[in-house]
């Protein structure tokens, strides 16, 4: 069967992003982009499953700008057998992504989605519940343990009590949390394959989707700066200060 | 045109995030409904009835909802929710799970985990783990949304008298199926909810001494939670996971035990109100946002705790 992995272009987790001065925005020029760590997982599960045997094709697609051809590379080298980019230079919100998801997999028909829990740019967390919705597909959020047993598939999903175990019917949605895998590293001949693989592009427009947000951003600023307060030196100091001085305990 | 409010609850409680959710409610104004689906759900109904602030109540009990599951608990609440300006949801893993569907089915885009309220339309939510603070303002007729629950005050739960009234609508999709569940017991409080948390990271080296924790713990009434490392090593289990990807907390105490304070786990607690750091690094960034700072071995620092509370 086929796998689509939908996978996000982001700022890598390491960068601390800073606001832009006049508010528009995080400042993204030169800075360092990666792939989205959850997507990550989820093309590795995708690579495990196509090594049990479960997956015959792997299929990446992501939204983005050209640049995203990079991270599109990256998922070939990590596994996936060809990739497709819908190019818009536009603010798209899940809402958007995931109808222009619905297109895609309308055309490839896979019988399995595995996206990320969350981008770690919008922290939205919408878009897998969202292609689940448009095309009627059952869903299994914040995956730690994914077994497709014939027409079938029965996740584990983290909830905040602990664990919560579905099963869905195939097709299905599937968004991973950290632990469902940890994701491998690209070695270096697999970097050079993934070259050769195919990568198609689709203009936004060809789909038909609306890629303008109706979520309009006004401004983005900088958190409230915590200051950094005092060292104490010793545990009878602190519990002092928690007592007497902040009166918390 | 009202406001929805989807309540979290365990079919006899509601639960803590709810009363935070009608607050943000009463913020955009408007008469609140509150909607109680589940199985056998009838008295966490009566509780919601009773939240201040709310006109009514709306109970869905029918088997298809009794686990939560998303594809059903979104076909009602998109049913429902046609009828109302927005629709308020907890950013619980539960509200986090349907919204995005609900959004979808009425062709909305969703806002995620709004801290205030500016305007009927428009929110402010954290982006970037936090270290961005975006505004936003929706266009959509229906506005669906979810709340974080540590940007509001909690809704007073006694001293309402709303209606209850019964709605007959089973949605069932027929495309998933609950299996089972593994719920973590615990006699302290939830991690959420707490006054006071105890956090414990890798420096804590393995489960056993998590104890240490647990008994600091039960002296100050606090919930205990973890840094993604001290899950990842299996040391405690992930329903104690705080940060970007595990739960946001912000309660009047944050201890931070053996946490070198990473931007993911920052993102989950730098909203407490007094944060304690105890690290044997003095370099460590978790002293950057710490109000009380101890340079201390854990091992040493801990125990002493435990005896001067
Ligand atoms: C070029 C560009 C610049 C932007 N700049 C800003 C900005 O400065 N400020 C701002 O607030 N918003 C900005 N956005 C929009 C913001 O990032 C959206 O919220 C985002 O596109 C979708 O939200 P999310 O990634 O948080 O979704 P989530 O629902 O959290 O994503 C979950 C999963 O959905 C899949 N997914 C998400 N997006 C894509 C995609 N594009 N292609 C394929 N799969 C995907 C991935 O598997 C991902 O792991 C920008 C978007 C783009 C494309
Ligand atoms: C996409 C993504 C999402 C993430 N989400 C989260 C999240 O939700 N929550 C989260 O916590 N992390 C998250 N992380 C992981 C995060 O980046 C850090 O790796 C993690 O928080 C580190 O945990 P830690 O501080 O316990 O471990 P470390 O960074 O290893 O720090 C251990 C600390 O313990 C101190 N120490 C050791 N021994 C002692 C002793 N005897 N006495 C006193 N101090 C001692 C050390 O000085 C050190 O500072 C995420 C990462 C990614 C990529």
């Amino acid at each position: 069967m086929k796998v689509l992995v939908p996978i996000k272009r982001v700022v890598d987790y390491n960068v601390k992003v800073r606001v832009k001065a006049d508010n528009s925005g995080v400042e993204l020029a030169n800075v360092k982009m990666a792939m989205n760590p959850f997507c990550e997982i989820a093309v590795e599960e995708a690579v495990r499953l196509k090594e049990k045997g479960v997956v015959t094709e792997i299929v990446a697609v992501t939204i983005g700008s050209k640049a995203a051809q990079e991270q599109l590379r990256t998922a070939m080298a990590l596994g996936a057998d060809r990739s497709i980019l819908i190019e818009t230079e536009e603010d798209a919100q899940p809402l958007a992504i995931a109808k222009a998801l619905k297109a895609i997999v309308e055309k490839e028909q896979p019988q399995l989605v595995i996206l990320g829990k969350q981008a770690i740019d919008g922290d939205n967390s919408q878009t897998g519940q969202m292609l689940a919705a448009l095309t009627g597909m059952g869903q299994g959020t914040f995956a730690s343990e994914v077994v497709v047993d014939g027409d079938k598939v029965k996740v584990t999903r983290e909830v905040d009590g602990g664990f919560q175990t579905v099963e869905l019917k195939l097709p299905a949605v599937i968004t991973t949390d950290l632990r469902l895998n940890e994701p491998r590293y690209a070695s270096l001949p697999n970097i050079m394959k993934a070259k050769k693989k195919p990568l198609d592009t689709v203009s936004a427009a060809d789909l038909g989707v609306d890629f303008a947000p109706r979520t309009k951003t006004l401004k983005v600023e900088a958190p409230a700066a915590r200051s950094a307060g005092i060292k104490v030196a010793s545990v009878e100091e602190l519990v002092s200060k928690l007592k007497n001085e902040a009166k918390v305990i | 045109m009202g406001i929805l409010v989807y309540a979290e609850h365990d079919n006899s409680t509601i639960k803590g995030a709810t009363l935070n959710v009608v607050t943000a409610a009463a913020k955009i104004g408007g008469d609140i409904t509150v909607l109680v689906a589940g199985k056998g759900c009838g008295a966490a109904a009566e509780a919601a009835a009773k939240i201040a602030g709310v006109s009514k109540v709306l109970v869905a009990d029918n088997d298809a909802y009794g686990h939560q599951l998303a594809e059903n608990v979104a076909d009602l609440v998109a049913e429902l929710g046609k009828g109302y300006s927005h629709i308020l949801i907890p950013a619980t893993t539960t509200g986090k799970n349907f919204a995005p569907r609900v959004a979808a089915l009425l062709d909305a885009e969703q806002i995620s985990e709004i801290i205030t309220v500016e305007s009927a339309d428009t929110f402010k939510r954290p982006i970037y783990a936090g270290n961005a603070i975006a505004t936003v303002q929706s266009s959509d007729s229906v506005k669906v949304i979810t709340v974080r629950a540590t940007g509001f005050d909690a809704a007073a739960a006694e001293g309402g008298s709303a209606s209850v009234e019964a709605v007959d609508v089973a949605k069932d999709a027929g495309v998933s199926s609950f299996v089972s569940e593994e719920l973590a017991k615990s006699d302290r409080p939830e991690l959420t909810a707490a006054k006071i948390v105890i956090s414990g990271g890798r420096g804590m080296q393995n489960g056993e001494n998590f104890e240490m924790l647990y008994k600091v713990a039960d002296k100050l009434g606090a919930a205990v939670g973890a840094s993604r490392a001290a899950v990842d090593a299996g040391f405690v289990p992930n329903d104690m996971q705080v940060g970007q990807t595990g739960k946001i907390v912000a309660p009047q105490l944050y201890i931070a035990v053996g946490i070198s304070g990473a931007i993911q786990h920052l993102a989950g607690m730098k909203d407490s109100k007094v944060i304690v750091a105890i690290n044997k690094d003095e370099e460590a960034p978790i002293f950057q946002v710490a109000d009380y700072g101890l340079v201390a071995d854990l091992f040493d620092a801990v125990p002493e705790l435990e005896k001067q509370i």
